[in-house]
């Protein structure tokens, strides 16, 4: 076994920058996610319109292209307003919370390969880390902060559910997401991107690990509070949700946080699973030179767009889930198919390190496959006794609220007030049927 | 300066404002809640206060009235002419659903025959009516589900009906094209032709809408088995429409008390009822009840084609007085049971005009029907409401 | 070292841009006021009273929280293990499948008692 389990990446290419290139590839990891947030935002409304039989904005600049500047700048001479009772300092400085660390996860994103600028070879990627996705997972949670925060501060109920709710949906969703990239990581053995883009040379990892890349995808738009989960800020429930109370610039600043860490999880996506900067297959197979110089980036930026093609698209498809059927997908669906993917996985990859036989191959999937067996039949038998166990409780209780129907607040219509007439009479008479709420409201008592 | 003092007189609610919100476990702490009067998900305002345990809904109450314009008090100095232009005003959605009633209720006090040109012409638009109405609902549920698609989809459909209800009576909300006797005015030469043509138009633009959002699955796990109305509580609470058809109260005034033309188009108006009663069973009544509509829209056309020209109104005598007694007239509108009352004196204004809106019953059950459900299932009970505040409000 | 020195620049930059946009909120918008205004949104009424700092949260978020960081510590563990495990072998392979039964066990436990439970 090596002793250097973890500095097996050949991360010499980096940390050599001088200044003024590490200034340069800064100021543009800055102007391209501000750049992508304002045209995510047309190409959104835009394609949005096409979807809705509609236009969309087309008035300002050819066609449309600089609706969102002239929205940032609207919401930039605003009143910017700071409620009475808000707790002042947290309110002022939550969409700072939300919205810087959301630009820090870009910093390990790889655009491209080893290029030359000014004479100076240099990868087209800010720095790259021996943890480099870790990162990125660190600051998605730095952003909640933004958001639980601005809710608290708030002071009112919308803000604080909203907040809530997104605090408890970004980190359930996280946890799913984190585990699908345990999978990339056994096939790639590092933690840095350039070299998960370098080992996604062959085939993308979205085609070898298709289960992990569908949970990401799930867990993308999860984690980036996007319809169909977008209930922190529901409108219809929650109204604004945590930036209820927010106008102005500090809006703008949720509302910037919230596209960038969209373009933040369309770049991992690209990079961890749809194989980096490097072009599509019919591409570089008829073009050798497609995956040199700075034509990476073109492949980078086109793969990008269509990921976030996939968000637009789901808007215009999809209502909202509930909350409690998000939490239920989250973890109880993501998260345990996640660990089970992840050990498949494993084992498969185990075996075939080990130069296995096809007996051994046959005796560990005969062995799983018992197993996954076994584990259904008792999953069954166990549910097969809470249902009896719930029909029993739910049974009972309903004997005690017929015979009071009051107790336990079980709300019951004035049914003896003289103006109702025959149709009560009818009902008291009748046995009573059971109210389709009951269920719910019998067992959560 | 403690202004709370001031506002709390507005209905029941002022009961709760302020009282100490008990523990109901140790866990957690009730949370006091308004959804309305503004809020996105009451299109209108309509006030709801919430007791809430975690996004749990503890005890629910409506609060209507901030809308109220004092319309029946109104209505006793008006003449029965202008009667209409009010009437039509509560439920602003079903505009001419409600002029229609109040005509048909001084028709009656007068004994008055109405043209048959008048009749078939009064169901077509009636039902067109109630078409444009139930798009509203079928873009506006959705929409508080969070699909923003739908209600772009039903407006293109709205679109069209609007062009040929604006075409015949020169409004696109407010019509006023009911008179004491029949109609306004004769129907413009060709416009049954356009009119055909528009119904087979939203026919079949209705596939779009339900396609996109009836079998969505989130779509269905947000609104099957929520909200579940049970047929005592229906009748407890007066509720009527396509609310109430949705939990199998099978009960229609177009078939079971017709009145207009309905008689004679049995064959063509199904009363479209569900057994479920619950988001999704009232959902899917209104997305078949356009469906009928526009085939009953269809049959008045082919009786209106068919029918000798003729007068569509009567001559009415300068000052239109109805005789002393009193008469009841309900009508089957979009949303559910419309009732004038109208007391006579034998003046030329009514001394008395009660109205019973379908709103203010309906969201009278949600009382009853939100304890016990989530904050977010509260909006897909109250979208599936079918309301509109002026009609709560009157 | 080195590798992490551009993050910082980049952090500054990103927290100066934070900055500077509160800046300009606080600078360039007009200043009206009016005290219905700074009243907390309830929906067009006076706002019912809330406890200060908002009160107690629900017990589930809480448990959300702890059961996050429980899942959390088994990801950091798996993340060097999944990087290494060409390396580890049959025996990385058998250690981390025990441990992920383990956390497994618990989290079956979790389920069981209703800690998923979202009513």
């Amino acid at each position: 076994m090596s002793t250097h389990v973890l500095a097996a990446e050949d991360l010499s290419g980096f940390g050599t920058d001088p200044w003024w290139l590490i200034v340069i590839k800064v100021l543009f990891i800055f102007v391209f996610l501000v750049l992508s947030v304002l045209l995510t935002m047309w190409a959104e409304r835009r394609i949005l319109g096409r979807m809705q039989l509609r236009l969309g904005p087309n008035r300002h600049g050819p066609f449309g292209l600089l609706q969102g500047l002239a929205d940032g700048l609207k919401l930039g001479v605003k009143e910017d307003l700071v409620p009475k009772n808000v707790d002042k300092w947290v309110y002022i400085l939550a969409p700072a919370a939300a919205s810087a660390p959301a630009f820090i996860s870009f910093a390990i994103m790889p655009f491209g390969p080893q290029v030359s600028i000014f004479g100076h070879q240099t990868h087209l990627q800010l720095t790259d880390l021996p943890v480099a996705v870790l990162l990125v997972l660190a600051m998605a949670s730095m952003g909640v902060y933004g958001f639980v925060l601005a809710g608290w501060a708030s002071g009112s109920p919308f803000a604080l559910l909203g907040g809530l709710r997104s605090s408890a949906q970004v980190i359930s969703y996280e946890i799913a997401m984190a585990l699908t990239f345990v999978a990339v990581f056994l096939y790639a053995g590092t933690l840095s991107t350039s070299g998960i883009v370098d080992a996604q040379e062959r085939l993308w990892f979205a085609v070898v690990l298709i289960p992990s890349f569908l949970i990401y995808m799930v867990t993308m738009v999860g984690e980036t509070n996007r319809i169909p989960f977008d209930l922190p800020e529901g409108e219809g429930e929650l109204v604004g949700g945590y930036h209820t109370e927010y106008s102005s610039m500090k809006f703008a600043m949720f509302f910037l946080a919230e596209y960038v860490n969209m373009s933040t999880v369309c770049g991992l996506s690209v990079t961890l699973f749809l194989g980096g900067w490097r072009a599509p297959a019919p591409i570089s197979t008829i073009w050798p030179d497609a995956n040199t110089g700075w034509w990476p980036m073109l492949w980078f930026i086109a793969k990008f767009a269509m990921v976030m093609f996939i968000f637009i698209w789901l808007r215009a498809a999809m209502p909202r889930v509930r909350y409690d059927q998000l939490m239920k997908l989250g973890w109880k669906v993501l998260i345990p198919v996640s660990i089970v993917w992840i050990i498949v996985v494993a084992t498969m990859r185990a075996l075939r390190n080990a130069e296995a036989t096809t007996t051994t191959w046959l005796v560990v999937v005969g062995a799983g496959l018992a197993a996954a067996l076994v584990a259904l039949y008792l999953w069954d038998r166990a549910a097969e006794k809470r249902r009896e166990a719930k029909e029993t409780a739910k049974e009972q209780e309903f004997a005690t609220l017929k015979a009071k129907p009051t107790a336990g607040g079980f709300p019951v219509p004035p049914l003896r007030a003289a103006h109702y007439g025959s149709a009560v009479r009818d009902a008291l008479e009748a046995p009573r049927p059971e109210r389709g709420t009951s269920a719910k409201e019998v067992t959560g008592a | 300066m403690d202004i709370s003092e001031r506002t709390v007189g507005v209905g029941a609610g002022a009961a709760q404002t302020g009282d100490a919100v008990s523990a109901k476990d140790m866990a957690t702490e009730d949370m006091v809640l308004n959804i309305g009067p503004q809020h996105p998900s009451t299109h209108g305002v309509l006030r709801l206060r919430l007791r809430l345990d975690g996004e749990q809904i503890v005890s629910a109450e409506p609060i209507v009235g901030y809308m109220h314009r004092g319309a029946e008090k109104l209505f006793e100095v008006r003449d029965y002419r202008q009667i209409v232009v009010l009437a039509n005003r509560h439920d602003w959605l079903s505009a001419f659903a409600n002029e229609l009633g109040v005509v048909l209720a001084v028709e009656r006090m007068l004994g008055m025959e109405v043209p048959e040109r008048a009749t078939w012409a009064r169901t077509l638009l009636a039902e067109l009516n109630r078409v444009l109405n139930h798009l509203m609902f079928l873009g506006s549920y959705p929409l508080e589900m969070g699909a923003i698609t739908p209600i772009f989809y039903a407006f293109t459909e709205r679109e069209y009906l609007q062009a040929v209800m604006e075409e015949v009576s020169g409004g696109r909300m407010h019509y006023m094209f009911n008179r004491v006797g029949g109609l306004k005015e004769e129907l413009p030469a060709g416009w049954t032709g356009r009119a055909r043509a528009t119904v087979a138009e939203v026919r079949h633009g209705m596939v779009r809408v339900e396609e996109i959002i009836h079998g969505n699955e989130i779509f269905r796990a947000r609104t099957r088995g929520v909200g579940v109305l049970t047929r005592e509580q229906i009748l407890q609470y007066g509720v009527s429409g396509p609310i109430a058809r949705a939990s199998g109260v099978d009960f229609d005034l177009r078939r079971d008390e017709p009145y207009l033309a309905y008689g004679e188009l049995g064959d063509v108006l199904r009363v479209v009822t569900r057994t479920e009663g619950d988001c999704h069973a009232r959902f899917s009544c209104l997305l078949d009840q356009v469906a009928v509509s526009l085939n009953l829209a269809d049959a008045c056309l082919d009786r209106l084609e068919a029918l000798p020209p003729g007068p569509i109104n009567q001559r009415l005598p300068k000052v239109l007085k109805a005789p002393e007694g009193h008469v009841y007239q309900w009508t089957e509108n979009p949303l559910g049971l419309n009732g004038y009352f109208l007391v006579s004196r034998g003046e030329k204004t009514p001394w008395r005009m009660k109205l019973r809106s379908a709103s203010f019953n309906n969201v009278q059950v949600l009382k009853e029907l939100l304890p016990g459900n989530l904050v977010a299932d509260m909006i897909a009970i109250l979208g599936s409401m079918f309301f509109v505040v002026g009609d709560i409000d009157k | 070292m080195e590798l992490y020195v551009p993050i910082l620049v980049l952090a500054a930059l990103s927290a100066g841009f934070a900055a500077v946009n509160l800046l300009i909120a606080a600078v360039a918008g007009p200043k009206r006021y009016n005290r219905a205004k700074l009243e907390a949104y309830e929906c067009g009424i006076e706002p019912t009273p809330q406890p200060v700092g908002g009160g107690r949260f629900p017990i589930k978020y809480y448990l959300t929280a702890m059961l996050f960081i429980v899942f959390d510590i088994e990801i950091i563990f798996l993340y060097p293990w999944a990087a290494s495990f060409d390396r580890l072998g049959i025996f990385g392979l058998v250690e981390m499948v025990l441990f992920i039964v383990t956390v497994l066990v618990a989290y079956v436990y979790i389920w069981r008692r209703g800690g998923l439970e979202w009513d």
